[in-house]
């Protein structure tokens, strides 16, 4: 792959150059600061966000093989001690994980056992608002990125999502990331991107509201330009279509390995965005859910790894961290249809060069437990508060709500 | 003039048509206030979109479903659910009763509850029932501390004399009845003691059933009150409370008059006075000078946006086909408001929250889908105007408009312009 250039993309994208400016309606001090940065290699940190929807079994992806009680409470559903990918003594990776596993004997994973919050939420929407809020005790409108976007006042690219609806992670009270549309037609039939771009133009004397309404339409064309063009400029993605599955509820519609290509290009060509958040949805698991569960994992372990192997090449991936998370785990005991019900508790993975790789914090008992569900062991705002302080360089507590995060050394300084 | 009665019938309504806005400039803004609020007579419109008849929840009788009874019996609520979104989204459009239709959607919002985490489309087209049929907001109240829809939503079922839980009972004070900073933490524990043993039963989606032996009927001090409080009473006995009708007051003037601007002391003295009846109360909000002097903007609601628009392009939602159907519902999603699953309990955003950039994208694409749903009838810029009720096209949109060469592409830059968005 030939890179892209922060300076190929913006001409590219018509942000810079000749004519193209004026339409754009960017004002030259903005031309000028892009330009300052010119053969800078992006933003020095950026974290990709995986959100895996339907609440993934947490107990079949790091699997405690060695726990007898673990082999007793879901005879049908666990896996033996020699198909399980050992990490140590007593936990292994589920097989679909080989990728995953070999990251780890790189040491560029690293596993938190047993995260989850207080008075755990049984629910996929609640749950899932609640990490994507980081607010346990009371429903919030903004997400815990959105809140740093408002923090830093951050410009529209910031944070980018390639799902077909924005997730509330992204949306803050003054600011919000960028959702980009992956396969959908751009504009409607005839719209031409000069016709938007006039309506979001500036007009004198406009309402500060309907001036925000125009700001959109300009936002958006930008934003749009800058991730198309990196897109289009390259041939195909080879992990384009394949193996991707119907998923139950929201998450991702387009393959995992497809968006995070996406989010590789864009980190190598030097977009200025700090945030991507990608998903995955269909890991409601009820019923049969060894096949299901495994083929989900392959498309999480194939993307996951490929993503990995690509920004090892590359100065402009040094600088990237991964996390994984799912909205619960699942409850220990199997159900009557060889899957499991809405449990709670469960592992969370954080990759990259800086991560430091091996266990984070304590596997939870499978014994004593609460009313048949796991007790976490490590608040998810001590995982996020750490990414917002290592990753983002932000102080953790001003974007959490007031809840102060135990710094967890996931990433190396 | 004619600009605040226009104000009025976007505010109070879905978005005028131009006829519906010609009569009511003739009648003047008092007798249309009348009109709007008394309607009167049956809603000719709506007897076009009678509700649904869903017959049992799927899931009823089905304790341990193996996993094909299981997919299709989510199937069905998929398409039951479909089936109650289309219909209200087709009531709304033929409704004659706007201000009626749309102070039942405010209630939605207030009481905001979520078929994805409900499940039960029947549960949720029950509690929809239950809105309609309360003259007063107390009427309300009584009848929705006991709905199953908002039980289940806020995990009252769960909620027992030996295992209580607050949630319904933090919820009523804060987001329902009262409003943040009324109550301590001491009443809401209370409060849930009083919600105790109301358990949901998918057979029987009119109302929750009691348990006498979860109720904890003991004495609850609530509110600086004592007594053996339950759900109705307790229900009463904040409905009594000086802080409700104020609150319920600022609801009001919030989705009506401005999400920015704070309601001024004045008129929030009119509309308690009309408390306990909703409509008396936004009565009082509309005859106010503050309301009618235009001075407070707001965003419209992705709802506001998509029903005016079918309104004045004479879009029939019951009409569509599937597919154009879910991609209008599709959008609707887009722009973070489905009928029937607010984003939580706290209710739908607003202001500059639907001005994302995200927004923005699915806004064009949607506004490209109802310009073909139009069909294709001669138009032209000046006449876009009168059709979508914009008082004047700003400068910088005229030039835009000026750039399209079919109706099409004109009615979806319409749609889609700040001065349409912003009112």
């Amino acid at each position: 792959m030939d890179p892209l250039t922060r300076r190929t993309f913006l001409l590219a994208s018509g942000a810079v150059g000749g004519g193209a400016l004026a339409a754009a309606g960017l004002g030259i001090a903005e031309l000028l600061a892009k330009g300052d940065k010119d053969g800078e290699p992006g933003p020095a940190d950026t974290l990709v966000i995986v959100t895996l929807y339907g609440g993934n079994d947490g107990l079949n992806t790091v699997i405690p093989y060695a726990d007898p009680a673990y082999h007793s409470a879901r005879p049908e559903l666990a896996y033996a001690p020699e198909e399980v990918l050992h990490l140590d003594g007593v936990l292994g990776l589920n097989p679909a994980l080989g990728g995953l596993k070999r990251l780890w004997d790189d040491k560029r994973l690293a596993v938190v056992l047993g995260v989850g919050y207080p008075r755990p939420d049984r629910s996929h929407f609640r749950s899932m608002d609640i990490w994507q809020t980081a607010s346990p005790d009371a429903p919030i409108r903004t997400g815990w990125v959105g809140r740093w976007l408002d923090g830093i006042q951050a410009s529209p690219e910031a944070a980018v999502s390639f799902e077909p609806v924005l997730p509330p992670l992204l949306a803050g009270e003054t600011r919000a990331g960028a959702s980009v549309t992956l396969g959908a037609p751009q504009l409607p039939a005839g719209i031409s991107a000069e016709m938007v771009r006039a309506l979001g133009r500036e007009q004198r004397g406009e309402d500060v509201l309907q001036a925000r309404a125009a700001t959109a339409l300009h936002d958006f064309l930008r934003v749009d330009g800058l991730i198309r063009r990196v897109r289009e400029s390259d041939q195909p993605f080879e992990a384009g279509e394949a193996g991707h599955l119907p998923a139950t509820g929201t998450g991702g519609e387009t393959s995992l390995a497809t968006q995070l290509a996406l989010v590789h290009r864009c980190i190598e060509a030097g977009v200025p965005t700090q945030v991507y958040s990608v998903s995955l949805g269909g890991f409601d698991t009820h019923a049969d859910e060894r096949p299901a569960q495994e083929r989900l994992l392959k498309e999480v372990d194939g993307a996951l790894t490929m993503f990995m192997d690509r920004l090892a090449t590359s100065p402009a991936g040094r600088n990237v961290t991964v996390v994984v998370y799912s909205e619960f785990g699942r409850r220990v005991r199997a159900n009557a249809s060889d899957g499991t019900d809405h449990g709670t508790a469960g592992p969370v993975f954080v990759l990259g060069p800086r991560v430091v790789g091996g266990f984070h914090g304590e596997q939870p008992s499978l014994t004593d437990l609460d009313d048949g569900d796991l007790k976490a062991t490590t608040d998810f705002r001590d995982v996020f508060g750490t990414l917002l302080a290592s990753v983002l360089h932000a102080d953790p507590a001003r974007y959490l709500e007031g809840y102060q995060p135990k710094p967890l050394s996931l990433i190396a300084l | 003039m004619s600009d605040s009665v226009a104000l009025l019938l976007r505010r109070v309504g879905f978005g005028p048509t131009s006829s519906e806005l010609a009569a009511a400039s003739k009648a003047g803004y008092a007798a249309t206030v009348a009109r709007l609020m008394d309607p009167g007579e049956q809603d000719r419109g709506a007897a076009a979109a009678p509700m649904p008849e869903l017959g049992p929840d799927a899931f009823d009788d089905l304790p341990d479903p193996g996993a094909e009874r299981r997919a299709a019996a989510e199937a069905l609520r998929r398409q039951q659910t479909d089936t109650i979104i289309r219909w209200w989204l087709d009531r709304l459009t033929v409704a004659d009763h706007q201000a009626t239709e749309k102070l039942l959607f405010f209630w939605h919002g207030h009481w905001a509850t979520s078929i994805r985490k409900v499940g039960s489309p029947q549960f949720m087209l029950a509690q929809h029932q239950k809105m309609r049929s309360s003259p007063t907001f107390t009427t309300m109240a009584r009848k929705l501390v006991t709905d199953p829809a908002l039980v289940y939503w806020l995990d009252g079922h769960t909620n027992t004399r030996r295992a209580p839980n607050e949630n319904l009972a933090r919820e009523l004070m804060e987001l329902f009845m009262l409003g943040i900073g009324q109550y301590s933490e001491r009443d809401v524990k209370a409060a849930g003691r009083a919600l105790t043993g109301w358990k949901t039963d998918l057979s029987v989606p009119a109302t929750a059933i009691f348990v006498p032996k979860d109720h904890d009927a003991g004495p609850k001090t609530i509110l600086g009150a004592t007594a053996k409080f339950d759900a109705l009473s307790l229900v009463d006995h904040l409905a009594a409370r000086p802080a409700c009708p104020r609150f319920i007051a600022d609801r009001l003037w919030f989705r009506y008059a401005s999400a920015t601007e704070p309601i001024p002391e004045s008129t929030r003295g009119k509309m308690v006075a009309a408390f306990p009846v909703g409509i008396s109360m936004l009565r009082a909000l509309v005859e106010d000078e503050q309301f009618r002097s235009g001075r407070y903007r707001m965003v419209k609601q992705p709802m506001e946006w998509l029903v005016g628009a079918m309104r004045q392009l004479g879009i029939r939602p019951a009409r569509l086909s599937g597919e154009a159907f879910h991609t209008v519902v599709s959008g609707l999603k887009g722009l973070g408001q489905v009928p029937f699953a607010p984003p939580s309990v706290a209710g739908w955003p607003s202001g500059t929250a639907w001005l994302t950039s995200s927004a923005a994208q699915v806004r064009l694409g949607l506004a490209g889908v109802l310009a073909e749903l139009a069909g294709d009838s001669w138009i032209t810029v000046e006449r876009l105007a009168d059709v979508l009720v914009v008082p004047t096209w700003t400068n910088r949109t005229y030039a835009a408009l000026k750039q399209s060469t079919t109706p099409q592409e004109l009615i979806t830059l319409g749609l889609a312009s700040p001065e349409y968005l912003v009112n």
